[in-house]
């Protein structure tokens, strides 16, 4: 099957603007633009049954449409953060299919009234802010953004931002501090941006896969959206692929693939064909999925069935776990990572991830008792469902999964 | 009144105005949540983690929109997680739980988080004693800890986030109190977050640090030990402290305060001032408190203490009784007849000022205010209604500020009009320069120094401005002494006057004239019927003088070459002073700290201060001492009891009619509940229990005809080639005798400046940071020189109390 989001694959140099129109590009931005009515377009991206890419799969056209009409101006921020370690995905779509997701974020303005939209990239994606800088030059002298488009009053302007290198800032209220000028901090939820977002106004934020959906689905219709994926996950994923496999890399999948046909049909098997004994479907964040089981590889990922595992679909960023490492180790390194990523705003986050480090290390360099394991546990278990946003649960969600599935590689660790 | 909302806490059902938070419903219904970041007069952030409660909802039908009842009750739909109760708002209908597992558990957990990087060293800790978490953990805190104390980080402890306040990085548990207050409440963002995770600390954004005159309340409010100041760090235990109410006596706002004694065997046994604290009152200063008022307390202990009479002998002050110096002074008092002259500080009470005047009244002679702001007798006419209360201005009122920098002159005045404006109420800043107000202002007016009258009298023609006032529901005027001097300042005072009469802005609450005086009781005693001296060396020159907590020879050359040639002087006050080395007699008066008396603020709120440490040596009370004069001058003046002579005050003078001390000293409730009792809540803030004191009446308000007559005032002096018009104005931190002391200050005091258009300095050859030489009227003074280019380039801005005598526009050369 043709590619949808990682159309370059077919499609050499279309992150070429004529390459791009030649190949159906913008025309569902002028066609909504000059013939359709904003809600139209929101309406369509609604029955397409899109939901984001970001990580929550929240569906994308009912987050559009809480964009409160009574408070102006409205703005469009799409997350090109993508700090999740294992997700590499977005910075691909950019790289080579930058029109796409170009033309779905002006879509998405034009379908909330936005007349400013931001594409908010971490720090170390500088260069390709220079590169979106130069597209976004290139669709202005086309006149494809820019003020009063296609002759109707719609003015639409699009400024890339570069954030200082923090995972905090890819959680949406984090990253609207960040564009502020501000320190990259979470806010308290509610209110949320579609009614209090950048600068206190109304605002819609989505990752930069879900923005690069919507011109096919304007192009080819929320019904044929939907004969992909399943029912309740609609559409294609890409698939960040990554861990002890033979060959890592994003792979553009129906939603509702099977765990094995990504990992042995798409991704050559595991290294050193050794078997698969678990799996971090969403990064860093994940829950890890127990692969006791040769049946668990046949699961399909998609938002709901991969819950059924006690795990979260997030931004599939699938990394493979196989029977060589200790998962002592491996959570000494997730925790590690929190513990430097924390923004130290809200306390459990703050104190817990580096409490909890400080026993992973324990364990792992081989000082540590049983004890420390219950303790690490109970610490993590005591600071879910009390931090301020959700790296602080997040960090949380590997040690308490691999301890209460795969305690007896802390077992060893502790006696050795 | 605001919709009320009715919600269930803990069984118990709680009705409080919508928009509330629930941690604060709480409180108004006596539970207590556990807080760290939260504060009463900040906004909420959720981010400590520590109010965590259980929130559920009534469930409503979707069709009908009404409650879904269960066994007759609304059916509650729970959150899933613990829920912040500081930034959720109530709702009708909506239930808390904060005591039960799963609440308690949260908040456990939030305390056990926060213990494993504190290094509980409350032993050593200056908050040791009032800390909310040393509280908090006491209630619910870990008996034991689970983390692993070497692995504790170990952080600096003495970090100066400027010279007044020191950050200990260990104690810090990063909620964010303080820098909120400096963003929301002072409005100077000068300190902030540094790094993440537990990297995260607070640093100085600002050079000189925390170059903020409200940096010390952020210790008041800091939960923990992390911020202490300079002047109270490793001084004592809080438990072993005494607290006396008090009135601040720095300026014109009258901010309550508490003082804080211990006797100690460093200062040798004496009962001695620790700290100044703020005390809770709503109506003048809520519960802050500006760093001069804070730490320049310490004139009261200076070394230079008058501690017995002096008679001057055989070319020098020599040791007399009470007796022989007081009837020496009253035996010239009463020859001098017609030539006796009193000269008394705004620094006084209300009943010292009432019996220094009954005296002159009943003598020949005459009672001057030692000031060079003068009006007063309109603010007592029209000054504004009792009941006027910045905290509860907002839309509807309009609040001009003329001829003053509030933020140099009266701090807290300047934080409660910020935070009108903030509000929605409409600022007027008339000014000839840039102050830090400005930026709050709807409306800025820059005039040429000598303007000041016309400017406000402008707001009575049509225009935008004029509208923003005249339409008002309700209008004050806060007028200064910038660039003015007696006679510029009365006319300024007869225009804001005659414009708040005729727009009818007098006689109301929330309406009338303020003066933004030097003093703190500069207000009573214009309410007395002191007046000020437009040419006072003159009226000194040759006659027999009283002078009252006042150093005239310091502060002019001019004053004090007149005072050389005075017939004899008298001189009454706490600390050795230029002018007590030229006294024929000095009088040894107790401060502040050591009596009783009232106060009159700059907004007619007379308040009182009570004793808080024992009498240095001989000295006494002004009022008795000048009782003691008066009898051997054969004049009965009360000098024993404080309140007998409030009580003839009250009688005498209209304003104070009706007024005791037992009125002063009533209370009523306040919010937010601050105390000992619940400092997690609203910091280390004293509760108000001796008195929030009254309002005096105005003679517009009380229904008599006011008549104000225009003042023309002299026009001012014309520089001439290469001269400048040297114009004075008030900075915070002075070189005043009550300042000088605190030598925590001085880095603030600094050099004296003058400040100079950049373009008047290139046309002099000037540089910035050059010393220069001032030279007016015969005399001279060096100045450090600073740039404004704001002000016009003829003009130069020398500031009061600083050592250059300006106290009106003059004429002055500038050389390198």
């Amino acid at each position: 099957m043709a590619h949808i989001l990682l159309r370059h694959r077919e499609i050499p140099d279309i992150n070429k603007l004529d390459i791009y129109k030649k190949n159906g590009g913008l025309i569902a931005f002028k066609k909504a633009v000059t013939n359709m009515k904003p809600t139209e377009v929101t309406d369509v991206v609604k029955n397409s049954g899109l939901r984001g890419r970001g990580g929550a799969g929240f569906p994308t056209g009912m987050k559009w449409s809480f964009i409160d009409n009574k408070n102006w101006p409205h703005y469009v921020v799409a997350n090109a953060d993508e700090s999740e370690p294992g997700t590499f995905k977005d910075r691909e779509i950019m790289e080579s299919n930058p029109f796409q997701f170009i033309e779905g974020l002006a879509l998405a303005s034009y379908a909330v009234g936005a007349n400013a939209s931001y594409i908010y990239l971490r720090g170390e994606f500088w260069q390709l802010a220079a590169f979106l800088d130069e597209k976004i030059a290139e669709l202005e002298a086309e006149g494809y953004l820019g003020e009063k488009l296609f002759g109707t009053d719609y003015s639409l302007k699009i400024y890339t931002h570069l954030g200082a290198g923090a995972y905090i800032c890819g959680e949406e209220t984090a990253l609207l501090e960040s564009l502020e000028g501000k320190r990259g901090q979470p806010r308290v939820r509610p209110p949320f941006p579609p009614s209090y977002g950048l600068y206190g106004k109304p605002t819609i934020i989505n990752n930069v896969e879900t923005f690069t959906n919507v011109p096919m689905i304007m192009a080819n219709g929320a019904d044929w959206y939907k004969s992909m994926g399943t029912a309740d996950s609609p559409g294609v994923k890409i698939f960040s692929l990554s861990g002890r496999v033979r060959k890592p890399g994003n792979y553009e999948l129906p939603l509702g693939t099977t765990f094995r046909e990504l990992i042995y049909t798409y991704g050559g098997g595991v290294q050193d064909s050794r078997s698969v004994k678990a799996i971090m479907p969403a990064g860093a964040s994940s829950s890890l999925i127990v692969v006791n089981d040769e049946k668990v590889l046949d699961t399909p990922m998609d938002y709901a069935t991969v819950r059924t595992l006690g795990a979260e679909l997030g931004s599939a960023s699938v990394i493979i776990v196989d029977d060589t490492v200790p998962l002592d180790w491996l959570i000494n390194k997730t925790v590690h990572f929190f513990k430097h990523e924390s923004c130290g705003k809200c306390t459990p986050c703050r104190e817990g991830t580096y409490w909890m480090s400080n026993i992973t290390e324990r364990i792992h360099s081989g000082h540590g008792t049983n004890a420390d394991v219950d303790l690490l546990l109970n610490v993590a278990k005591q600071m879910q469902g009390k931090c301020l946003c959700a790296l602080g649960d997040f960090s949380t969600t590997a040690v308490v999964t691999s301890i209460e599935r795969f305690r007896s590689d802390f077992d060893k660790a502790v006696k050795a | 009144m605001s919709k009320q909302v009715t919600l269930t806490i803990d069984g118990k059902q709680v009705t409080v105005a919508e928009g509330t938070g629930v941690a604060d419903a709480a409180k108004l219904a006596g539970i207590d949540i556990p807080v760290f970041c939260h504060h009463p007069k900040l906004e909420p952030v959720g981010m400590c983690r520590m109010c965590l409660v259980e929130l559920g909802r009534p469930m409503r039908d979707r069709a009908t929109g009404q409650f879904v009842m269960e066994n007759g009750a609304p059916k509650i739909q729970w959150m899933p997680k613990l829920e912040t109760a500081c930034t959720n708002k109530v709702e009708e209908g909506m239930v808390i739980l904060t005591q039960s597992a799963k609440a308690t558990d949260g908040q456990k957990g939030t305390v056990e988080f926060l213990l494993t990087s504190h290094p509980l060293d409350c032993p050593v800790c200056d908050k040791g004693g009032e800390c909310p978490l040393q509280n908090l953990t006491m209630e619910h805190g870990p008996g034991k800890s689970r983390f692993i104390y070497n692995e504790k980080l170990h952080l600096d402890k003495m970090v100066p986030l400027g010279e007044l306040i020191y950050l200990d990085r260990e104690r810090c548990i990063q909620c964010a109190r303080c820098i909120r207050f400096q963003d929301e409440i002072a409005g100077d963002s000068v300190i902030g977050f540094d790094e993440r995770g537990r990297s995260t600390q607070i640093v100085s954004l600002s050079d000189p640090g925390f170059d903020s005159v409200f940096s010390g309340n952020t210790s008041d409010i800091c939960p923990v030990g992390a911020l202490t100041t300079a002047d109270f760090r490793f001084g004592a235990r809080p438990w072993e402290l005494d607290a006396q109410a008090s009135i601040c006596t720095q300026c014109p706002v009258g901010c309550n305060t508490t003082l804080n004694t211990r006797r100690e065997a460093k200062s040798g046994g004496d009962v001695v001032v620790k700290r100044v604290m703020p005390r809770q009152n709503e109506e003048v200063n809520e519960i802050w408190l500006c760093d001069k008022g804070r730490f320049a307390y310490h004139y009261a202990e200076s070394k230079k203490r008058l501690t017995k009479p002096q008679i001057h002998k055989d070319q020098k002050l020599a040791r007399a009784s009470w007796d022989a110096a007081t009837k020496l002074a009253a035996d010239n008092f009463l020859k001098a007849k017609k030539d006796f002259v009193i000269l008394a500080s705004g620094r006084l009470s209300n009943e010292d000022l009432f019996n220094l005047k009954t005296l002159a009244d009943h003598s020949e002679g005459k009672a001057y205010l030692y000031s060079d702001m003068a009006g007063g007798e309109l603010t007592s006419l029209v000054g504004v209604g009792a009941g006027t209360n910045f905290g509860k201005m907002g839309a509807g009122t309009t609040i001009v500020v003329v001829a003053s920098d509030l933020y140099e002159e009266a701090p807290i005045w300047y934080l409660r009009v910020k935070q009108a404006a903030a509000r929605g109420a409409t600022l007027i800043v008339l000014n000839p320069r840039e102050t830090k107000l400005d930026k709050h202002a709807s409306f800025v007016v820059r005039y040429a120094y000598g303007d000041e009258a016309k400017t406000v009298s402008d707001l009575g023609k049509k225009s935008k401005i004029s509208d923003a006032f005249i339409n008002a529901e309700n209008a004050v005027i806060l007028y200064g002494s910038e660039g003015l001097g007696v006679s510029g300042s009365a006319s300024l005072a007869s225009a804001c006057a005659k414009l708040l009469q005729e727009t009818e802005h007098v006689g109301k609450p929330n309406n009338g004239l303020i003066g933004v005086w030097t003093r703190a009781n500069d207000q009573g005693a214009w309410e007395i019927g002191l007046n000020v001296e437009e040419d006072l060396a003159k009226a000194l020159k040759g006659k027999t003088v009283y002078i009252v907590g006042a150093d005239p020879v310091a502060d002019d050359p001019k004053l004090a070459k007149a005072l050389e040639g005075a017939e004899f002087v008298a001189v009454q006050d706490v600390i050795e002073t230029a002018t007590t080395e030229i006294a024929d007699v000095v009088l040894p008066a107790q401060a502040f700290t050591e009596r009783e008396g009232t106060l009159t603020s700059g907004e007619r709120r007379v308040q009182r201060f009570y004793p808080a440490v024992p009498v240095t040596g001989e000295a006494k009370p002004d009022f008795s001492i000048t009782s003691q004069i008066a009898r051997h001058m054969g004049v009965i003046l009360e000098g024993t009891s404080i309140s007998a002579v409030f009580d003839i005050l009250a009688d005498s003078v209209k304003s104070f009619e009706g007024l005791n001390y037992a009125k002063l000293a009533e209370i009523k409730p306040q919010w937010p509940i601050v105390g000992r009792g619940d400092m997690y809540y609203g910091g280390t803030t004293y509760e108000n229990t001796q008195g929030m004191g009254v309002h005096l009446s105005a003679a517009a308000g009380r229904g008599e005809k006011v008549s104000i007559s225009r003042v023309q005032r002299e026009a001012a002096p014309r520089p001439k080639e290469k001269e400048l018009l040297a114009v004075p104005v008030t900075k915070l931190y002075d070189r005043g005798t009550t300042v000088m002391p605190a030598e925590l200050l001085h880095e603030r005091i600094g050099e004296a400046t003058i400040a100079l258009h950049p373009e008047a300095a290139q046309n002099l050859g000037i540089a910035v940071g050059q010393t220069v030489n001032i030279s007016f009227n015969g005399f001279s003074g060096e100045a450090v020189v600073k740039l404004d280019d704001t002000i016009s380039v003829g003009v130069a801005l020398v500031p009061r109390s600083m050592g250059i005598a300006i106290r009106e526009p003059v004429a002055v050369k500038v050389k390198a």
